[in-house]
């Protein structure tokens, strides 16, 4: 079994499984956020506190999820790479960064746009907001570290070094209204006290933000078979793939036209 | 259905402005990012076959 998980740390091998495996999770993404939408925009409830205002957190709490656990996802794969020198897993960190960036902003998007009319301020530099922020300056320095140094293998190291020790910042972020007193209202869920939410807003919010993972796996993978292709690129086998194949014949047949 | 109307469904309870600019910039963001990774793969795959193309021009001169 383990052996049959080693297999695919191979890039050779982990290419066709990711690009097997894509469309489900996008499918899965898919389905679930319609589901979800449907539950949260048309069958949930209104809050008695902020009216409809509350609806927004059925993509604030969602993205704000997954830029923490891609994050985390980062750094698990960064861990694998530093301590067994896989080449797969720098590539998976790579891949994973944009995704994180976009629901880092995102996160900060929405949160101001709830913040304004529940608070009556777009920002405040409170330790949540602030954590977060420097979350989205954590993916965006990981791009532009792992963009700018040209080797790869180099690439990753100094990457994955960033990713590790930028994670130290996830455990912050998320117990930031614990032990910090800030605007920012403390868990809606939480392992411990179980809900504080109507059961079908939870609902909603749950499988929303399954739909988000799915989303990321989908684009994660999507975008580590760009990044093998490339890394790869003056392997046989890739050579040999039919989409390589495919577009040499295409340079072939443009090049014969002019 | 909780909603009496499509209007009231836009308007979000007056809240519309805030609700719809989440969601709106939400799906805007994952339609961009989309398109990203697709153009990445077809760069990656031009990128391959040049250089492939390369090397069995240079193969061929030599």
């Amino acid at each position: 079994m383990i052996q049959k998980l080693f297999i695919y740390a191979s890039p050779q091998n982990f290419y066709p499984l990711a690009g097997r495996l894509w469309p489900l999770f996008a499918l899965l993404a898919t389905a679930l956020s319609v589901w979800g939408l449907w539950l949260g925009m048309f069958v949930a409830p209104t809050d008695f506190q902020q009216g409809e205002g509350y609806r927004i957190i059925f993509v604030h709490v969602p993205v704000s999820w997954m830029s923490m656990v891609i994050y985390l996802a980062m750094a698990f794969w960064a861990l694998l790479g530093l301590t067994f020198n896989t080449r797969l897993s720098g590539m998976m960190t790579q891949a994973l960064a944009p995704t994180g960036a976009i629901f880092a902003f995102l996160s900060l998007w929405t949160g101001a746009l709830w913040g304004k009319p529940m608070w009556g301020a777009w920002w405040v530099w409170d330790a949540r907001l602030t954590s977060e922020l420097i979350l989205f300056f954590l993916y965006l320095g990981h791009i532009a570290l792992t963009s700018a140094i040209d080797d790869p293998r180099r690439a990753d190291k100094a990457g994955g070094v960033l990713a590790l020790v930028g994670a130290l910042n996830v455990p912050v972020i998320y117990f930031s209204v614990k032990w910090w007193n800030t605007l920012h209202q403390g868990a809606s869920v939480s392992l411990t006290k179980g809900s504080s939410m109507a059961q079908v807003m939870l609902e909603a919010m749950l499988i929303m933000g399954v739909a988000f993972w799915m989303f990321a796996v989908a684009m994660a993978l999507y975008r580590v078979r760009s990044i093998i292709l490339v890394r790869e690129r003056h392997a046989q086998w890739v050579a040999d793939l039919p989409e390589v194949k495919a577009q040499m014949a295409q340079k072939i047949a443009g090049g014969a036209n002019v | 259905m909780i909603w009496n109307s499509w209007n009231d469904f836009w308007a979000m309870g007056g809240y519309g402005l805030y609700v719809w600019g989440s969601f709106g910039v939400t799906a805007l963001c994952i339609a961009v990012e989309m398109v990203w990774v697709k153009r990445a793969r077809e760069n990656a795959l031009t990128q391959v076959a040049n250089e492939l193309a390369a090397k069995t021009n240079g193969k061929e001169w030599s």
